[in-house]
């Protein structure tokens, strides 16, 4: 059988190509030298350069990073805390209302969430900065990091925490000591989710923030708008170049605990 | 009973360990321990067994202190542990699971307990060397949980509980995940284990032979309750109820109105079993006339007549034999014993219509006139195809064989009565063997070989 028929190859292509073209002339015009987006005038690395000494960028990607760090930090602690309750305290009255009201965030549309943590912060007279984003950011992010470190604790063997109470450990020892190292996983990656969305939010950072505190994308937002210039094109490579490396250390490192998993499991079945 | 014989349940001086006190508890509706009283002494080997949702489990938690009662006491060495968490007692708990902590090396898994004690770097390493060598995990101290065999995990969660030397050892379920060899060989090692140590064991099991085995006392529950702690040979020959009779091994159980037996030494009192006289069967014909050595088959006789006896002369019917033994064979207990053996006393069942009551010395006379159940174990009856001279004879016929190798279990229909099974030890080799199915068989026991119980 032919297996790559031209009926497969077009699919493939076109799938790709819909799905990376746009990236694809971002990073090509990204090289361009001249300050016209839409004229290839030849290659150079100058906007790139540019961008390092655009102090607003600078600023901007700054604020962004202490945003994402801050809230995704806040938002695991939080969303770990209630997953363990979610998850272990068995049946409490009310309990499907908690576990239905924490997912509640995931689809509830950005602009209300906004709109309403707007209202909160102008009703007690919060000023708007970063603090405010930061918290915005925070709750709601804590319900993914809530859902990753939960579908985790439903597999978590809960007699380990038993032994280690049997062993002499507090409970919070047998947290620290114990659940936390084999639950290490879900959370980190449930840190990441906060962290990527943090980064990349514009609608409830543009509802919550102040004067005094721009984001990465509200500046890309507010630069577009007075025209598409090839430092946004730099920015944004940059960006995709980051996610990318991400994404492969992230299945190399995968793929090496698997190996490394079939070859214990290979070494426990051998007579010792 | 002699002084080297441990049992300090029979000395009423002796300390218990654990004692429960009424002890109750509920989940909502649901009673697991129904006002449960129990002591458990030092060095015990105790073991929990029942089916699932008996208990059993729930008894184990309230030990190690993952659960507490809702009503009662339970005293640790005379302390009431009411408000003593898991981390604080002197117990220690191997778990079903094993729970072993995956992201520890089998030496840190051992270690684990003792490092929470605050000891010092070198008393832990001693500890935790000697816990590797008596389980003889030294090999494998710096593998990983995952890295290691089911039966290599199950011996690092038993050193990893032994290692903080606890008063009491709770056993939940230890050997469940193990194939039949490796479990019966772990059996011998936690026996062993527990000789070296002198720690209280208490093991819940569901497996009854496991507790037979590794058991100094078995307590048989159900539904939240007791129903007997005994020791394994009691609990199997001496039942206190048909529950127990029936959990523990193979059994039949005949039901019966009972009477009873007269207590004096009358020749009336073993009449019942011989004056009935079931239909005329050729196996009773054949009981008349005892065989005493090898006879020819069809074959055999039709060589002898054709061949043999032109040329040899006449078969002398009675073979060849040794000079008459001496009279002390006699007591050998292959010979049934004569009718005026039978001990008095006792009831008789009378089990089926048309059939000779048995007889059962051991019962208890004052249950005479209740509708009673005699429990007998398979491998107490035995079973052939003359009928033979024994207090109790019960004319079957052969339903089912299941060999087993070793033995061989019969499932016999009793003439109006239930299906019973006998089981022989397979003595000679299969081709040696004449019972075969729908045979005609007869299935004796003695006297005392049931236990007559109510219900």
């Amino acid at each position: 059988m032919k297996r790559f028929s031209w009926f497969n190859a077009t699919a493939l292509t076109l799938g790709f190509a819909f799905l990376y073209m746009p990236m694809i002339i971002l990073v090509i015009y990204s090289f361009n030298a001249s300050k016209l987006v839409t004229v290839w005038a030849g290659f150079s690395t100058q906007w790139y350069g540019e961008l390092f000494r655009n102090e607003e960028f600078l600023n901007a990607a700054w604020v962004t990073i202490k945003v994402a760090v801050m809230s995704s930090s806040i938002a695991t602690v939080l969303g770990t805390m209630a997953a363990l309750v979610l998850v272990r305290a068995g049946r409490f009255s009310g309990r499907t209302l908690f576990s239905g009201m924490i997912y509640a965030p995931l689809v509830m549309p950005e602009v209300i969430t906004g709109l309403s943590l707007l209202l909160l912060f102008i009703g007690i007279g919060l000023d708007r900065g970063v603090l405010t984003i930061v918290l915005a950011h925070t709750t709601f992010s804590m319900c993914y990091v809530s859902v990753v470190v939960s579908s985790r604790l439903v597999s978590f063997d809960q007699s380990l925490e038993e032994a280690a109470l049997d062993l002499g450990c507090s409970a919070f020892e047998a947290f620290r000591l114990v659940t936390l190292p084999i639950i290490a996983p879900a959370v980190i990656s449930g840190w990441l989710l906060a962290f990527t969305l943090s980064l990349d939010d514009l609608v409830i950072a543009s509802f919550t923030t102040g004067p005094s505190a721009t984001t990465l994308p509200i500046k890309i937002f507010s630069a577009v708008r007075l025209g598409v210039s090839p430092e946004i094109n730099a920015l944004s490579t940059i960006m995709i170049a980051i996610v990318t490396i991400g994404v492969i250390t992230a299945s190399l490192v995968t793929k090496q605990a698997a190996v490394r998993q079939a070859r214990d499991a290979r070494m426990a079945e051998r007579p010792a | 009973m002699t002084q080297s014989v441990f049992a300090p349940w029979n000395d009423p001086k002796a300390k218990p360990l654990i004692q429960f006190r009424n002890v109750t508890k509920r989940f909502g509706d649901f009673t697991a321990i129904d006002n449960l009283t129990q002591d458990i002494f030092e060095q015990e080997f105790f073991a929990l067994l029942g089916p699932s949702g008996c208990g059993k489990t729930t008894m184990m938690r309230m030990l190690a202190g993952f659960e507490t009662p809702t009503e009662g006491q339970i005293l640790i060495a005379g302390e009431d542990m009411s408000n003593v968490p898991p981390n604080k007692r002197a117990v220690n708990m191997m778990f079903q699971s094993y729970a072993l902590f995956p992201h520890l090396s089998v030496w840190e898994n051992i270690a684990f307990g003792l490092k929470r004690e605050g000891k010092d770097k070198e008393s832990i390493a001693a500890r935790v060397d000697e816990m590797l060598r008596l389980t003889r995990l030294s090999k494998f101290a710096q593998r990983k949980p995952h890295q290691i065999s089911g039966g290599q995990r199950q011996r690092v969660a038993l050193a990893r509980s032994l290692a903080k030397a606890p008063k009491l050892l709770l056993l939940d379920e230890p050997l469940g995940a193990l194939d039949k060899k490796l479990r019966q060989d772990t059996q011998f090692e936690l026996m062993d284990i527990q000789e070296k140590t002198g720690t209280t064991f208490v093991i819940v099991t569901h497996d009854q032979e496991e507790a037979m085995t590794v058991a100094s006392r078995v307590a048989v529950m159900d539904e939240g309750r007791i129903i007997q702690v005994a020791t394994p040979d009691v609990i199997y020959e001496a039942p206190n109820s048909v529950y127990v009779a029936d959990f523990i091994g193979d059994v039949n159980l005949i039901k019966g109105r009972a009477e009873k037996r007269a207590a004096a030494p009358a020749d009336t009192t073993a009449q019942p079993v011989e004056t009935p006289q079931p239909p005329a069967t050729p196996a009773a014909q054949v009981s008349t006339q005892p065989v005493d050595g090898p006879q020819p088959n069809e074959i055999g006789e039709w060589l002898q007549n054709k061949l043999l006896f032109p040329i040899l002369g006449k078969r002398d019917p009675q073979p060849k034999r040794l000079p008459p033994p001496a009279p002390n064979t006699d007591s050998r207990p292959a010979k049934p014993a004569p009718k005026a053996e039978i001990q008095p006393g006792g009831l008789e069942l009378h089990w089926a219509e048309g059939q000779p009551p048995i007889i059962a010395s051991n019962g208890d006379p004052d249950l005479a006139g209740q509708t009673l159940t005699l429990a007998l174990r398979p491998e107490k009856m035995s079973i052939s195809k003359e009928k033979p001279t024994a207090p109790n004879v019960l004319r079957g016929a052969v339903i089912d064989i299941a060999y087993l190798g070793n033995l061989s279990t019969y499932h016999v229909q009793l003439d109006n009565g239930p299906m019973v099974k006998v089981q022989m030890t397979n003595i000679r080799r299969i081709a040696r063997r004449d019972i075969t199915w729908e045979d005609v068989v007869w299935v004796s026991f003695s006297e005392t070989s049931g236990v007559v119980l109510k219900g």
